[in-house]
């Protein structure tokens, strides 16, 4: 695995040494509060039950931390997720993301929040299977390029996702459609498209989730390392309490409410 | 960008879209072939009809037809000028022509046409129809020795070789008529009394039994009284010459053996007694002998099984219509063919507002004349052209059906996409821009398959006559022997645009339904 591609990954910005590392829990400092929720609140209606499934959850991420949402099956860490990601709006309650509130944006707003400022990692990786693996890691720059302004830088996007993929280790592979790749190869490729247009953001979805453990633990070797050598802010949803316990820090969430709040050691 | 990417890709790799639009492409195809036989069909027709036709027909109505034709004339080249190529004039009658086939009498309605032969040729290229090669140079009314039908198995022998045969024939019948009303007469006398003498007479005449065969070869000698000239010899002589449309004078028929063959009834060198009415007040029925000279195959069957032209004096002397005072001469219609490209329409008002209608005088262009058979043929294309693009619509609900299916299959695709940052609007031209992307494939197919087919449509017909062992196409309903096209760029393209324009209508809706699709509904895998 290359390493030589320290700025590869986000583009050179002010990063301070993450203050918030060691404090007790629930004392985070402001400034280094990168995503922030406060009582969110989301329900679901199929037909006519209602199922509410966050009733005010607060939460916080700081700057290049890694940080694990932990719960069981329907305890809303998934939709959580989502609210954070704009995938979703809450019914009520607020998202911040650098100090600004991104859940009421317009829809425009969002879309373009997403492609330029989020990545996201899913359990079922989500490639697009028409395309190649590095037609996939370029399909973020593709959305966020008209076809002229595409044609114009296409040599150094395409050059930036073959780097990517070589830094996942996937550089003999980027032809390959995703029927062709292993689930841990898809999920590296996913990865690669989720750092492609240079997101401050990462989130994943259960990431190791539909992975036997050795490739898991691949994949979460590699985000580790994206959050350690490229300061990657990370929020990691998973059910696996070792994974969890790997974070810098873990919300626990039941039924729909925060239960604990984790912050381990760097 | 990443919509192009993946139309691209999408139409690439699924072929059940591409069978959806297989009936775009057979509704294209049947387009662009209907509409090249429709077009190809009535240029071929206006073309026939407007070679016997002249451009512009001014038509007397009363039964004396128009008086001083050559003030007409001088009136129409000076309001037309330079746009007049030729003026003819022309009297037609409606007619019966009655002729002899094995004994039989067979009598035809025609329309006889008393034509000048010189300006005719220069209004109407009728000539060109005509069998005799030198006929279609110049058209002279006499009847040729031979060279009738050359190109034709079946013609039968005509021109003045059949016509002395027949005149033998018909003397020694004339002759035979003769000996026997004069062997009734002299039986008669015998009966009668107190003539007993011609006994003998009778005897000798039973002694020498009339024959045909003997007769006929006694020389030709004898002439035969026809009509009221007693010196008409039909073996030297003609009357008047006439010429019969092919379908007045002949039936066409299947051989034995499957072949199309031509039937007649008389041809060229034998004559026609033709009735028809005089100019006078109150009309009388005059009938006279015509010597058919040539006979006149346009395929236009309308025209075939009725017309029957003749010199234009003698129509006019017959019919009275030369007015024994002053000489002036009177007729039914002035023929005017214009420069090409002329504007027909123009012309005729301007003529129109010249001989008003109350001098019983009709001003029409040869497409007003023919207008009803004109406007059906329109009329069918038209009606076949809304029905195909039915097809077209109906093959739209098919694309409609199977794009829903891809959306619902493309469900978590969609998802990432928006997830990626993939505005809704962006979504929509993915299917969008599929559903153009199938629909020029399929009406660039079609239009490709079409135009091939109408290339070698008689092959196709050829082809399915030996298949089915049916005619396909009929040369004895058709005017014209094969099928003819006419590829009209223009309409090609509109069918093209129609069928594009359908099969994106029919995105339209399973485009919306992705577009309104919520990432997170779609990407939920529990």
């Amino acid at each position: 695995m290359k390493t030589d591609s320290s700025n590869l990954v986000s583009k050179p910005r002010v990063v301070g040494k993450p203050s918030g590392v060691g404090k007790p829990s629930g004392v985070v400092s402001q400034e280094t509060v990168l995503i922030s929720a406060k009582n969110l609140t989301k329900t679901y209606r199929t037909g006519k039950v209602e199922v509410p499934v966050l009733k005010g959850v607060d939460f916080v991420a700081e700057q290049n931390r890694l940080t694990a949402i932990i719960g069981q099956s329907g305890s809303g860490k998934s939709t959580l997720l989502h609210l954070l990601g704009t995938l979703d709006q809450p019914d009520s309650g607020e998202v911040y993301f650098d100090g600004r509130r991104i859940d009421n944006l317009a829809r425009r707003h969002r879309d373009q929040f997403r492609n330029q400022t989020l990545g996201m990692i899913f359990q079922f990786y989500h490639l697009l299977p028409e395309l190649s693996a590095l037609e996939n890691v370029l399909t973020p720059s593709l959305i966020g390029h008209g076809i002229l302004q595409y044609y114009s830088v296409r040599k150094k996007l395409r050059s930036r996702a073959a780097e990517l993929l070589d830094w996942v280790g996937l550089g003999h592979r980027i032809h390959h459609r995703p029927n062709e790749l292993s689930g841990g190869e898809m999920q590296r490729t996913a990865i690669a498209r989720a750092l492609m247009n240079e997101p401050r953001i990462l989130l994943a979805d259960e990431p190791t989730g539909n992975l036997d453990p050795e490739t898991g633990h691949g994949i979460l070797e590699l985000l580790k390392k994206l959050n350690q050598q490229q300061q990657m802010t990370i929020i990691m949803v998973t059910h696996d309490e070792t994974i969890a316990r790997s974070a810098d820090c873990c919300v626990r969430l039941q039924s729909g409410r925060v239960q604990q709040v984790h912050q381990y050691a760097a | 960008m990443y919509r192009w990417l993946l139309c691209w890709r999408y139409l690439r790799t699924r072929w059940i879209a591409l069978a959806s639009v297989v009936s775009v492409t057979l509704g294209v195809a049947t387009l662009v072939i209907v509409n090249s036989v429709m077009d190809g069909f009535s240029a071929e027709m206006q073309q026939k009809m407007h070679g016997i036709l002249s451009d512009i027909i001014i038509e007397g109505h009363s039964a004396g037809g128009i008086p001083n034709p050559e003030w007409y004339e001088s009136e129409i080249r000076q309001a037309l000028g330079d746009e007049v190529v030729g003026v003819t004039t022309v009297v037609h009658v409606p007619a019966m022509g009655s002729f002899q086939f094995r004994g039989q009498t067979i009598t035809r309605q025609i329309n006889i046409i008393g034509i000048d032969t010189e300006t005719y040729a220069e209004v109407s290229d009728f000539r060109r129809f005509l069998l005799h090669p030198e006929n279609q140079r110049l058209l002279s009314f006499q009847l040729h020795e031979t060279g009738y039908g050359e190109g034709r198995d079946d013609f039968p022998e005509s021109g003045w070789g059949h016509r002395r045969r027949w005149a033998v024939i018909q003397k020694a019948i004339e002759q035979e008529r003769q000996l026997r009303e004069a062997y009734e007469a002299k039986l008669r006398q015998s009966n009668s009394p107190g003539l007993p003498s011609l006994r003998s007479d009778v005897a000798a005449l039973a002694n020498a039994p009339p024959s045909i065969g003997a007769q006929a070869t006694a020389g030709p000698s004898i002439g035969a009284p026809v009509g009221n000239n007693q010196l008409f010899d039909a073996e030297k002589e003609q009357h008047a010459g006439i010429v019969l449309g092919i379908g007045i004078c002949s039936v066409r028929g299947t051989k034995p053996d499957g072949t199309l063959t031509d039937y007649f009834y008389v041809r060229p060198g034998d004559d026609i007694q033709v009735g028809l009415l005089s100019a006078s007040s109150p009309p009388r029925i005059l009938s006279e002998k015509f010597t058919i000279v040539d006979l006149y195959e346009s395929k236009m069957s309308e025209y075939d099984s009725t017309f029957a032209f003749v010199p234009i004096e003698k129509l006019q002397q017959m019919r009275g219509m030369i007015d024994p005072s002053t000489g002036l001469k009177s007729v039914s219609s002035i023929q005017i063919k214009l420069r090409e490209n002329a504007d027909l329409d123009a012309a005729r008002d301007i003529l129109q507002s010249k001989f008003p209608s109350d001098m019983m005088i009709q001003v029409s262009t040869w497409k007003d004349l023919q207008g009803p058979l004109l406007a059906a043929v329109k009329m069918e294309t038209t009606i076949l052209n809304i029905l195909l693009f039915l097809i077209i619509a109906v093959a739209g609900f098919g694309i409609l059906a199977t794009f829903f299916m891809i959306v619902v299959e493309k469900t978590r695709d969609i998802g990432v996409l928006k997830s990626l940052g993939a505005p809704s609007s962006g979504v929509a031209s993915i299917f969008l821009g599929y559903g153009l992307l199938l629909g020029a494939v399929g009406s660039g197919v079609g239009t490709i398959g079409g135009l091939l087919f109408v290339n070698y449509i008689n092959e196709i017909a050829d082809l399915l006559e030996v298949i089915t062992g049916g005619e396909v196409f009929d040369p004895k309903i058709y005017y014209f022997e094969r099928i003819p096209t006419i590829v009209d760029p223009m309409s090609i393209v509109m069918v093209m645009l129609g069928a594009i324009l359908i099969a994106v209508m029919a995105s339209v809706l399973p485009a919306l339904r992705a577009a309104r699709l919520r990432p997170v509904e779609s990407l939920r895998y529990e």
